[in-house]
């Protein structure tokens, strides 16, 4: 069960940055070579989870030093999904990048950061080491600094200050954690730390390292109430950076709260107890955020976080059916939230403006786009069948089942709330009579473009469309998927047997 | 030594958090930098001091004999000094461009990507 080919994602990612380097100020170049690259990569990860879904947990311990002692990368199925649907959802980026970012911003170094960025999310994913995820981390925290700053708009850098801020801090804060884990199970193999941590008597030190992760986490993956970084910073750089931080980086937090509360700190009633209520929170913060907004990036920002308090709501129930939700929920949202950042690029594109006041009209003039645009707009509410209905069902099933009335509340508030800001864009920006807006003398308009340019538009979001369309009408596979997911989160002994090998008692 | 380490501690996360509560963008990074300190000596700490040997097995003996020092914690604060030195010079030379372009080294005066609506 030992392969070092699942590290072929992240070498991948690494081998179209540095070569994307060469090519600099070829911006033309770095273009068709990031497509390659990135078509490429959506093959590697389908292999590799097509080779995981038959043959099971897959592992490589570096330097062949065997767990708990050497770094040890673990693809399991969470890894592998998560592999395979960012890299459909970078291959989106990817193109819509190409169409999307001026020459100038590209030759600051847009492709290769990006696909450094890709490359720790990737590697973030498949690692089975906590220090070592820490270090994914910071590769992704850097990468994401460098692609909010660049051009160095005013408001970008204002945005920036905060995202930098911030982000130190959760790392400093996950430090501490690690630092303590440490300190008290002398290992920091996350199979090996699920068995030493069960035996530690003082389960307040435990809880106190929960705490400090939770913390960490929550700022990274904006939770309630360490999530006012987001809207002040997410709407500011281009379209096609927002979508890649709005459809990945905020799940990297979830996953690794999924990670690490799986492993190291199940079942505890004080944590429970207290995700629950920041999940209640988180979703009702986030949707009242997106109802008093006119901007429509800062609108799709909070709908972002009140979305991961859907996925918290999986994580506090902990119990099968809850972590499918969350699973399918993670899946779901990857994609969707990704392509509503290209539908807020496409209008700012087409209008010059992403305030849903001056907007209107669209529907009457590009009715086959809006659509399209109509797709990830109601994946995002979960009208059903589409993508977003599935996993709601799972957590207010398993909230009633664990009679959590708080939660069952929340998530059909939030819900609704959704639906009520998507209704709201809807008739704002498309079925309202828009008026003519003042167009820039010399700006380059959706109108003004050739072809090829573009369907670098529309392609990527037709592509990530029939992604979720796909989640949404095949279900069934989805849902068969993230129940095996949810199997092992609840009973990772297989993780274990399979990281640790013969060295069970 | 633990004792002297654990004031330390308290000491640089304490400054630490003071200075990113002050106003001041410049006084804000000092502030990371310092709980970044703290943190590292953290590890330090919580990986156990020990008095020993470098952590090499004699090639006359198959395991250790002698009290020897743990060399991960080493490592991994080698590391997260690395990665703070990194993010920590990113962030030195961000708050120089925002003061260039904004003109201001006031945290309450950048509030226009939040209170725009």
């Amino acid at each position: 069960m030992n392969n070092p080919y699942i590290l072929s994602p992240i070498i991948l990612q690494l081998a179209a940055a540095v070569i994307l380097m060469f090519f600099w100020y070829k911006p033309k170049i770095q273009k068709v070579l990031s497509i390659i690259f990135s078509i490429a990569a959506v093959g590697v990860a389908g292999y590799l989870f097509s080779y995981i879904w038959t043959n099971g947990i897959m592992i490589t311990q570096s330097g062949n030093w065997k767990a708990p002692f050497g770094i040890t990368f673990v693809a399991d199925l969470l890894a592998v999904t998560l592999v395979l649907v960012s890299s459909i959802a970078a291959l989106g980026v990817s193109i819509f990048a190409a169409g999307s970012m001026r020459e100038e911003r590209l030759k600051f170094g847009y492709y290769p950061v990006f696909h450094f960025l890709v490359m720790g999310l990737q590697g973030a994913f498949l690692t089975g080491d906590i220090f070592n995820l820490y270090v994914w981390f910071e590769v992704i925290i850097i990468s994401s600094f460098v692609l909010m700053t660049l051009g160095g708009k005013k408001a970008q850098l204002e945005g920036a200050i905060k995202y930098v801020s911030l982000n130190l801090l959760a790392s400093s804060l996950f430090l501490i954690g690690i630092g303590f884990l440490y300190g008290l199970t002398g290992t920091l193999n996350m199979a090996d730390l699920s068995l030493k941590v069960k035996e530690i008597e003082n389960i307040g030190l435990v809880n106190v390292t929960g705490g400090l992760l939770l913390v960490a986490f929550g700022i990274k993956s904006a939770i309630f109430p360490m999530y006012f970084w987001l809207p002040a910073s997410y709407h500011t750089p281009p379209s096609a950076v927002t979508a890649i931080f709005g459809g990945l980086l905020t799940k990297v937090g979830v996953y690794a709260m999924l990670r690490t509360f799986s492993l190291i700190f199940g079942g505890d009633e004080f944590m429970t107890v207290t995700i629950s209520i920041i999940a209640a929170l988180t979703i009702v913060g986030g949707a009242f955020g997106a109802m008093s907004h006119r901007h429509l990036s800062k609108i799709f920002g909070y709908l972002i976080i009140s979305h991961i308090g859907f996925m918290l709501v999986g994580i506090s129930i902990f119990t099968e059916v809850a972590l499918m939700g969350t699973v399918f929920y993670l899946v779901h949202d990857i994609i969707v939230k990704t392509n509503l950042f290209m539908v807020s690029g496409l209008v700012l594109k087409i209008n010059g403006t992403q305030d849903i006041k001056d907007l209107g009209g669209l529907y009457k003039s590009y009715p086959l786009l809006s659509l399209l645009m109509a797709i990830p707009l109601f994946s995002v509410v979960g009208i059903p069948p589409l993508s977003g209905f599935w996993a709601k069902i799972f957590f207010v099933q398993s909230a009633l089942e664990v009679k959590d009335y708080l939660l069952v509340t929340s998530v059909i508030l939030g819900s609704f709330l959704t639906l009520w800001v998507i209704g709201k864009v809807w008739s704002e920006v498309f079925w309202k009579n828009g008026e003519d807006l003042p167009k820039v003398a010399n700006g380059k308009y959706f109108d003004s473009l050739n072809t090829a340019n573009k369907w670098s538009f529309v392609f990527p979001m037709v592509f990530l469309s029939l992604a979720s369309l796909y989640i949404g009408f095949g279900a069934k596979h989805v849902i068969n998927l993230s129940q095996k997911i949810a199997a092992d989160l609840v009973d990772p002994s297989s993780y274990i047997q399979v990281v640790l090998q013969n060295q069970l008692p | 030594m633990e004792l002297l380490l654990i004031f330390i501690i308290g000491l640089l996360h304490a400054s630490g958090l003071y200075m990113l509560l002050r106003r001041s963008m410049f006084k804000m990074i000092i502030g990371l930098i310092l709980l970044g300190n703290g943190v590292n000596l953290l590890i330090f700490l919580l990986g156990r001091l020990t008095k020993g040997n470098p952590p090499v097995i004699e090639s006359s003996a198959k395991v250790f004999t002698q009290i020897y020092a743990d060399p991960l914690p080493q490592a991994l604060i080698l590391t997260a000094i690395v990665i703070g030195f990194g993010l920590q010079s990113f962030a030195i030379i961000l708050i120089k461009r925002v003061y260039q372009v904004l003109g201001t080294d006031d945290l309450d005066e950048l509030n226009s990507t939040d209170e725009e609506i």
